[in-house]
């Protein structure tokens, strides 16, 4: 594919504002996390850091950061086990075996998932309530664990269809049952369908934050998005620690984002129009 | 025929677990909410009870002046983040289907804003709009340190901060979906416009845009729909202010709900937000969602 001088010029102005555009505004809230409370409060304000550590520390120190991501690891954590624990098996039947009315599930699970949150979020905190479940970690998994599954099912419905009919059908003239080839031979050939789906699902549950903040009001259980949100000093804003902290909860998305990207672009577009 | 019924009652059984957590934790919650909106509850007065009023708290709504400022703010913002959002995206979606060296990171650096949680991307985008330490000032103003201006306590510049802070969050996500698109148009439309001698402006308007329609419509529908729903960035970046500017529909129903514990108001407000979008993603499935539901069926 050979490309004209104009083309090349324009690929080239593209590929610089995508990346510019892109990590700038970030770059900036790194610079910042990196800087002494001094030059935070800079006016005008100064673009490079004099390099210190300090808001890292006392983000760490004096903000409970650990205590919310401690929190965060294990409601994103358990979101993800459970949802594709529920999703894998559903997801396979819904692709695979003849069963009436499976379009009216799909398309269902798809309205579902455009809910706004406001709509369920009232009868979902009486129902914890009741549960005792306000201010749990499960509390929070559970309504988590429903608003995930709708994507998970559908992105890995999408991978079983694609997957060779052949394998399934020797393994079912062996005598398999039904669970039996699902685990033995459809799930280790979906393995990268549903690495992609756990990602998604992890990456949704480490950035929720409405029913974050209404079913977690104690402190001390509470996740990165509410702990930021709610982020306050003593006497005036702390943004060289909330910068800090922003960074530090952000790194782990950097790093999935680095090592499964082609994973995560396919099954973002998994919904879309393929054909 | 026996052995298609077994296996059919065999997949039911492994797909109801998913689908009553679904029914559980987000089918009956709507449902209830529905059956709360007929009824008058005021959280903090328990001595009133809880009254049927049948439609009382919908004819509230649509006289209540600040919903309907609410309903404004949603709809301007929607219109013209997902505008922003569809082009920018389908720049991106153009810049990283082509193939060139590294493209693997330019991709991944696209992906960023999408993962970057959104209560961080709020928070990134209140201190670059601070009156005093803020980059937009320094961007804007450089040394003039007296025209530094408190743009989140203007109306018309924190409604536009918060639409760059979505724009700058998900039009890769937007890109994504057209990258999709891109993927399946065939490598040999392209070729035989080259041969043909059609420029480059002519290549994108005449192959790219018109086979580009389905992903764009798709891309269009997922960001209205989710579009309606903002709410981290409105809780984060403004509280809704100042004054009502920036009080989105999902926001004042947050307030009203939970705040203010007005029950029945409040999810008769929340019902208003999920009819829109429901219409909205009928309308998403009729046009889109068949073709999706017959590959996955068939």
């Amino acid at each position: 594919m050979t490309r004209t001088p104009a083309e090349r010029v324009l690929l080239g102005v593209g590929i610089v504002f995508a990346v510019l555009g892109s990590l700038f505004p970030f770059v900036w809230f790194v610079l910042t996390s990196l800087k002494s409370p001094l030059a935070v409060e800079a006016i005008p304000p100064t673009w490079w850091p004099d390099g210190n550590l300090g808001f890292y520390r006392s983000a760490l120190a004096e903000h409970q950061l650990l205590a919310y991501v401690g929190n965060s690891v294990i409601v994103a954590g358990s979101t993800t086990v459970l949802s594709l624990a529920l999703a894998i098996p559903a997801g396979y039947a819904l692709a695979r075996i003849p069963m009436a009315g499976k379009s009216w599930i799909l398309g269902g699970l798809l309205t579902i998932s455009m809910f706004p949150q406001i709509v369920i979020a009232g009868p979902i905190w009486q129902l914890l309530n009741r549960l005792g479940g306000l201010n749990t970690h499960w509390g929070l998994t559970l309504p988590y664990v429903a608003l995930t599954l709708p994507l998970a099912i559908w992105i890995l419905a999408t991978f079983f269809k694609d997957l060779p009919l052949e394998l399934e059908e020797a393994a079912r003239v062996d005598g398999c049952t039904v669970w039996q080839t699902l685990y033995r031979v459809m799930i280790p050939l979906a393995t990268p369908g549903i690495f992609t789906a756990a990602i998604l699902t992890f990456i949704y549950a480490w950035n929720e934050f409405f029913f974050a903040l209404l079913i977690l009001t104690d402190p001390a259980k509470q996740t990165l998005p509410v702990g930021l949100a709610l982020f306050q000093g003593e006497f005036t804003m702390p943004w060289g620690e909330l910068a800090a902290a922003s960074v530090l909860a952000t790194l782990p998305l950097i790093v999935l984002v680095l090592v499964f990207q082609r994973g995560i672009i396919s099954g973002l577009s998994a919904g879309a129009v393929k054909g | 025929m026996r052995r298609i019924n077994s296996e059919q009652s065999y997949g039911w059984l492994i797909t109801c677990p998913a689908l009553l957590v679904v029914a559980a934790f987000a089918l009956y919650p709507a449902l209830e909410s529905f059956v709360l909106s007929l009824h008058r509850i005021y959280l903090g007065l328990p001595a009133l009870g809880s009254p049927f009023v049948g439609i009382e708290n919908y004819m509230l709504l649509l006289q209540d002046p600040v919903a309907r400022q609410a309903f404004g703010v949603t709809f301007g913002f929607v219109a013209l983040s997902t505008l922003l959002e569809l082009v920018l995206g389908l720049a991106i979606a153009l810049v990283i289907h082509e193939r060139f060296p590294g493209r693997g990171w330019v991709r991944a650096a696209v992906l960023i804003p999408w993962a970057i949680p959104t209560v961080v991307a709020s928070q990134m985008w209140r201190f670059i709009f601070n009156d005093q330490y803020g980059l937009a000032n320094l961007l804007v103003f450089g040394e003039h340190v007296s025209h530094y201006l408190p743009w989140l306590a203007y109306p018309e510049w924190a409604f536009l901060a918060i639409v760059l802070a979505d724009v700058w969050k998900t039009s890769s996500f937007a890109g994504l979906l057209l990258l999709a698109g891109l993927q399946v148009i065939p490598e040999e439309l392209y070729d035989a416009a080259r041969i043909d001698g059609a420029s480059t402006w002519q290549r994108f308007r005449t192959i790219t845009l018109p086979l580009l329609k389905p992903a764009l419509l798709t891309a269009l529908l997922f960001r209205t729909i989710d579009a309606f729903r903002v709410f981290d960035l409105v809780f984060v970046m403004t509280q809704g202010g100042p004054g009502d500017a920036t009080q989105v529909i999902q926001f004042y129903g947050y307030k009203t709900l939970f705040a203010e514990g007005q029950v029945g108001y409040g999810t008769a407000i929340s019902m208003a937000v999920f009819v829109t979008i429901l219409v909205l993603s009928f309308l998403y499935i009729r046009t889109i969602g068949s073709t999706l539901l017959t590959r996955v069926h068939s």
